[in-house]
């Protein structure tokens, strides 16, 4: 709980973040940066159950309400994977579950990353996107009667 | 256009092959496209293009079926396709070229058809430990229909056959192997191992997706009873190829499909077939594409010999040599980078070059050479168990064709230095 930010405001730094780079070389640098910074899934979750579906490379994807916040952890093998989730899991991250539920994603698509990836990578990320969406849901139901 | 009928003086001339290809002249993140993933689908010349459009534009019609004029118009045009494709793998009849909608169609076919004709519970398929899944999987099915069991012909550390290994027995039906592989780039001793086999009693097919644009394939001289292959690796339309078969033995295999075309007559009660090649053409085939193939095969071949005669390797396919030049190249330069490895060191190998890099996931490499206008394949390339035996998730992989270049090579090479920097 670093941070104050709401979820959009979130989005919002990171969309500023990604418009200072004019290049695609310092654009995958700074998404490979933020890979640095994810929090880790823990090894015994490292499982087959928590692989995402639909992405080329390996991601693990974990969460846990604490709190009534969404707690997440995860992982890939490939660094610009990692890169996608960390995004992703900053903008996610210790959020009630109907916060995540009614986020839009559309920062996805103005940061120009939706652009600067394959249609494999992309389905990818809708992938994420729609896992993270549905712990929410899960735990939608746990945290009103918590 | 003019250039098209000058004579060929050059020994190579990549310039005026380039210049064969629209799609050579699109931008890719604003750099121009390094196309090196031949391997998956190879462009088009632009007399392939004209050639499917023509069709539409001018003769569109079905095929043997109208009196009128459109259709007889068609009917030859496709016919005459099956007539190239016939020469150009030295096949002894027209009708012995069975048009299908690609490799993984005739090898369905082939699996489906054969397991009919010949499977019984405890007999074998062989196949090898480097085929693509679409040379796996119909055969295991097969096997599950008729009790049948897959055996498999182990590979070496260098990416080849083990023949010390064979695993030949009293109950193998069918040999099913690839001439060459999609990941390892191996050019297998196909005719050898047909060979043995025939002395054994078995029926041998073969996948040539990966040979057809590559090599020159004379299906009377591997004595194969069946060859597979895609129009689309090999300048042609995507939609389109061939299963060859001997005609004796067409003649005994049941149909696959059934529909229109394929029949002779029908009744409620029994139907009886059509002879071949329309046995196993059931509905309205691919027409636009099946006369792009055959433009297609005409292309490479005139351009291919023109080179080919003009250089001092008289008999060599141009296209070959120049590929394999490309491969060399590529091979010792890639070495250079630390932590590289190449899958895949086959004496005998076409322009394909699989590597592995230390620290470096495939697809972020595959992501960050994109950006700079290099496509180049990543992943397991439907070889799982291969991938298995040689202990790698995936792999990156760069296949080369008629028109690249030795810069492009190097544009590669350099590229893959900057992300591998990067990345570590």
């Amino acid at each position: 709980m670093s941070t104050t930010m709401t979820l959009a405001q979130t989005q919002q730094e990171l969309v500023s973040e990604f418009a200072m780079f004019s290049d695609w070389q310092d654009r995958y640098e700074h998404l490979i940066e933020l890979g640095k910074d994810l929090p880790l899934i823990a090894p015994e979750n490292k499982t087959d159950d928590n692989l995402v579906r639909g992405c080329q490379s390996r991601v693990w994807l974990n969460a846990q309400l604490k709190n009534d916040l969404v707690h997440f952890t995860a992982d890939s093998d490939a660094m610009i994977t990692k890169g996608i989730v960390a995004l992703l899991v900053r903008v996610f991250n210790d959020r009630t579950p109907e916060e995540i539920i009614g986020a839009s994603t559309d920062f996805i698509d103005t940061i120009g990353l939706r652009a600067h990836l394959s249609p494999n990578r992309a389905n990818g990320l809708s992938a994420m996107i729609d896992q993270m969406k549905r712990y929410a849901v899960a735990f939608s139901g746990n945290a009103s009667t918590a | 256009m003019k250039t098209k009928d000058a004579p060929v003086t050059k020994a190579y001339d990549v310039e005026r092959i380039r210049a064969q290809f629209p799609i050579l002249r699109e931008l890719v993140h604003g750099k121009p496209l390094v196309y090196f993933d031949n391997a998956a689908t190879s462009q088009k010349p632009r007399r392939v293009i004209k050639a499917e459009s023509a069709y539409y534009a001018t003769i569109n019609a079905n095929v043997h079926r109208g009196v009128h004029t459109l259709s007889t118009k068609a009917t030859e045009a496709q016919e005459a396709a099956r007539e190239i494709v016939r020469r150009h793998i030295n096949a002894q009849h027209a009708h012995e070229v069975i048009f299908t909608g690609g490799t993984t169609a005739s090898l369905n076919l082939a699996s489906f058809s054969l397991g009919q004709l010949v499977l019984k519970p405890g007999d074998e398929v062989l196949i090898s430990g480097m085929e693509h899944h679409s040379n796996i999987v119909p055969w295991q099915l097969a096997c599950e229909r008729h009790g049948a069991k897959l055996k498999v012909i182990p590979i070496t550390e260098s990416g080849e056959w083990d023949l010390t290994q064979v695993p030949f027995s009293d109950e193998t039906r069918v040999l099913a192997v690839s001439h060459v592989s999609n990941m390892l780039g191996t050019i297998n001793p196909v005719k050898e191992l047909i060979a043995e086999a025939k002395k054994r009693g078995i029926i041998t097919a073969v996948d040539g997706a990966q040979a057809i644009a590559h090599l020159n394939v004379d299906v009377q001289d591997l004595g194969c009873d069946l060859y597979a292959f895609s129009g689309h690796k090999a300048y042609g339309p995507t939609g389109t190829g061939v299963l060859y078969g001997r005609e004796e033995l067409l003649e005994r295999m049941p149909p696959w499909q059934g529909g229109g075309e394929m029949i002779d007559t029908v009744t409620f009660e029994k139907t009886t077939y059509a002879k071949l090649p329309f046995k196993f053409e059931a509905g309205t085939p691919n027409i636009a594409g099946i006369i792009g193939l055959g433009e297609a095969i005409r292309w490479m071949e005139d351009y291919d010999f023109a080179f080919a005669k003009a250089s001092a390797e008289q008999g060599k396919s141009a296209f070959a040599a120049h590929e394999h030049m490309l491969l060399e190249r590529a091979t010792k330069e890639l070495l250079t980078i630390d932590g590289l490895r190449i899958i895949g060191t086959a004496k005998e190998k076409v322009g394909v070059i699989s590597f592995v890099i230390e620290g470096v996931h495939h697809y972020d490499l595959g992501t960050l050479l994109d950006q700079q206008g290099i496509a180049v394949r990543t992943g397991h390339h439907c070889t799982q168990p291969l991938m298995e035996r040689f202990g790698v998730s995936g792999t990156t992989r760069a296949s080369f064709t008629c028109f690249n270049t030795t810069e492009e090579v190097d544009t590669m090479v350099t590229a893959t230095q900057k992300a591998v920097k990067m990345l570590r």
